[in-house]
């Protein structure tokens, strides 16, 4: 993810410079605000954190290591003007005094992952752990979900501004000056790596140390989150904090008829029936560009249509007079198998780790 | 060099055990990094020409020449640039093992591997049909490569030589000729202290663990142990925080901060900073010539 020099052109680099200026600006002023003469030593230590874990291996499934920026704990505990400035400071000795990441890549790298990253990770810590209470589960997911979002907003940025060089600084004959892949190899490649690995670092360690602070210090979670209640137990809190969720997913169920509503049927979306109701052919064309549809249904799909037939054809199971109604009994009977089928996992899973418990580990047996 | 603190270092680092437990490879990530800021200062105090020029100096002219490799569009101007970063390496007794070690392998391995797919990928006239893959070489693909190869290695070069020949104070005051705000660079400066003191915590946590441990972790307690051990680490630097914070006060800090500029450039610095211009708008000049290509570039 350290962007390291002669990968982008100096234009990108100037321009990355300037975007992350404004936010340097306002971060300093508004976190000197708030700390007054605190700043220098809070920031320094705190950038000098964010270098030592950057050096840490984080184990993830699958037994290899990755390494984690740390941005989403960063913001998590400081606010994200405070990461952003701590990350940043932490990249430029890196870069400075380490020879890790470019020094006119800087501009790019602190845009990508302190400044992006910070308030990406700021914008989904907020969302998801929303009022929770300090020591709630909740909070640990969102932390999570903070520090993967985080390091994949970075990544994508790093690949636009990758994908984006060949497209505007190529020499005469046409080669490439700088980072050669174009926007449709770079998004992919970067992102596939970190949606999967370098993301699981990140959450991983976002997760992991919220839910270490809220069993030692979680004084230290209360600095971003001041209107989150005080609890002292946390069991307490794992289902209701979800209850949002759950009047949510009820009014969804309810407002399901709503689908009544669109006419015809979705595109593609079409039976093997619907090719010869004349009326229904119409509707295909009219949605279609005025393109006619082929006369008999594909043959592919009239082997396939006989395959499966489903127990609630057109969501709404035959001896159910009222289409709402049966609309409602699709939704409610859908939702629930799915739960179901994840109560069942997380069971099945809960199960597996106890009886792993249970069996003596490898140190003991040596 | 003093040779007493160099076996230290060597003989503490666990960094054949590259494949040990998580708590080993990071133990000898910690040891590494601190392994090589040393050597950067013990580098930078011997004698040599970059160790005794003015640090402004240094930091505009090898700057200068970074830019200069990035605006190029000739492998001629990279190459010249590379050149002059060798020279420099030479004239300041830098061993070219140290450069080959850390700028140049590792550098060659990352971006090489990034580079291999260009040669067939890009668009573009063909020369070479691989026998066994049947896969085509492309001309515009291996100019680009080379392209990102050589800037990599020329940029990663200038910035070793800048690391290894300047004392970290220096850079700090170097930086302040940059304009880098004052509390930016006390900042930096603290933070680079505080670094090590970090590194040191950590590895402490680290070896304490390891020498706790027996036989193989599992994947959830690795992770457990982890994210502990960031959290242990947040905790401390709260409490560092807090009693740097009062120890400045009490040595009179009110927010303010004040640096000592006491760098006097004599007549060798003025030279070599005309030097350094010279060859940075050389390059410059020459970086942004294309026809200077069909003369002096590769034609594949």
């Amino acid at each position: 993810m350290h962007i390291p020099d002669g990968y982008l052109s100096p234009v990108t680099c100037a321009v990355l410079y300037a975007a992350a200026a404004p936010f340097w600006a306002i971060a300093l002023n508004r976190v000197k605000r708030l700390l007054n003469t605190r700043l220098v030593p809070l920031l320094s230590v705190f950038a000098a954190f964010s270098f030592v874990i950057m050096m840490f291996n984080i184990p993830l499934p699958g037994g290899t290591t990755g390494h984690a920026v740390g941005v989403g704990i960063a913001t998590i505990v400081l606010g994200p003007w405070g990461s952003m400035l701590a990350i940043s400071v932490a990249l430029l000795i890196q870069a400075l005094f380490f020879g890790d990441g470019g020094i006119t890549a800087f501009g790019a790298n602190c845009f990508n992952m302190a400044i992006v990253g910070s308030l990406v990770a700021a914008l989904v810590y907020r969302v998801v752990a929303n009022r929770a209470e300090i020591t709630s589960t909740r909070r640990v997911i969102a932390a999570a979900l903070a520090g993967y979002a985080a390091i994949n907003a970075a990544a994508f940025c790093a690949s636009i501004e990758f994908g984006l060089q060949p497209l505007l600084f190529h020499d005469a004959s046409g080669a490439p000056l700088y980072a050669p892949y174009p926007l449709s190899i770079a998004i992919p490649a970067m992102m596939i790596g970190h949606l999967t690995f370098a993301g699981l670092a990140e959450l991983i360690t976002a997760g992991g140390v919220v839910a270490y602070l809220q069993r030692s210090d979680p004084s230290l979670l209360k600095l971003t989150a001041p209107d989150a209640p005080n609890s002292e137990i946390a069991e307490k809190t794992g289902w209701f904090s979800t209850k949002p969720l759950w009047i949510g997913l009820a009014a969804l169920m309810i407002l399901t008829p709503l689908g009544l509503l669109a006419a015809g049927t979705a595109w593609g979306e079409w039976s093997a029936q619907d090719f010869a109701n004349p009326s229904v052919r119409e509707q295909i064309a009219a949605a279609s560009h005025n393109q006619a549809p082929p006369s008999a249904p594909p043959e592919g799909l009239e082997k396939l249509a006989a395959v499966w037939t489903a127990p609630m054809p057109d969501y709404a199971p035959a001896f159910i007079g009222s289409q709402e109604f049966g609309y409602i009994l699709s939704a409610m009977f859908g939702a629930g198998l799915i739960i179901l089928v994840f109560l069942l996992i997380g069971w099945i899973v809960r199960k597996q780790s106890i009886t792993e418990k249970n069996a003596p580990p490898e140190s003991e047996i040596i | 060099m003093n040779p007493v603190s160099n076996q230290i270092i060597k003989s503490s680092s666990p960094r054949k055990k590259r494949s040990g437990s998580f708590v080993e490879r990071t133990l000898s990530n910690l040891v590494r990094k601190t392994e090589r800021a040393l050597f950067a200062e013990e580098l930078a105090q011997t004698d040599g020409f970059l160790q005794r020029l003015d640090p402004r100096v240094k930091i505009i002219g090898l700057l200068m020449l970074i830019v200069d490799t990035t605006l190029a569009r000739n492998f001629f101007t990279i190459f010249f640039i590379f050149a002059v970063a060798l020279l420099l390496a030479f004239m300041s007794n830098i061993p070219i093992k140290t450069l080959a070690a850390r700028a140049w392998l590792s550098a060659l391995t990352f971006t090489g591997t990034i580079a291999v797919p260009v040669i067939f990928i890009t668009p573009g006239d063909a020369v070479f049909r691989l026998p066994l893959l049947g896969w085509t070489i492309i001309a515009q693909g291996l100019t680009s490569a080379g392209y990102l190869i050589s800037r990599v290695e020329t940029t990663v070069t200038l910035s070793l030589l800048l690391i290894l020949c300047t004392l970290w104070t220096q850079v700090l005051k170097g930086l302040r000729v940059l304009r880098v705000p004052v509390v930016f660079v006390v900042i930096l400066g603290m933070t680079y202290r505080y670094i090590f003191v970090m590194l040191e915590t950590a590895q402490n946590m680290f070896e304490a663990r390891q020498a706790r441990l027996i036989g193989k972790l599992d994947g959830s307690e690795s992770r457990r142990i982890a994210a502990g051990s960031i959290g242990v680490l947040l905790t401390k630097s709260f409490q560092l925080n807090s009693e740097i914070y009062l120890a400045m006060q009490s040595r009179g800090f009110r927010g303010e901060v004040y640096s000592l500029d006491d760098f006097t450039m004599n007549k060798n610095d003025w030279l070599a900073f005309f030097a350094f211009l010279l060859i940075a708008v050389l390059a410059f000049w020459f970086g942004r010539q294309n026809s200077l290509e069909s003369l002096l570039n590769f034609n594949f």
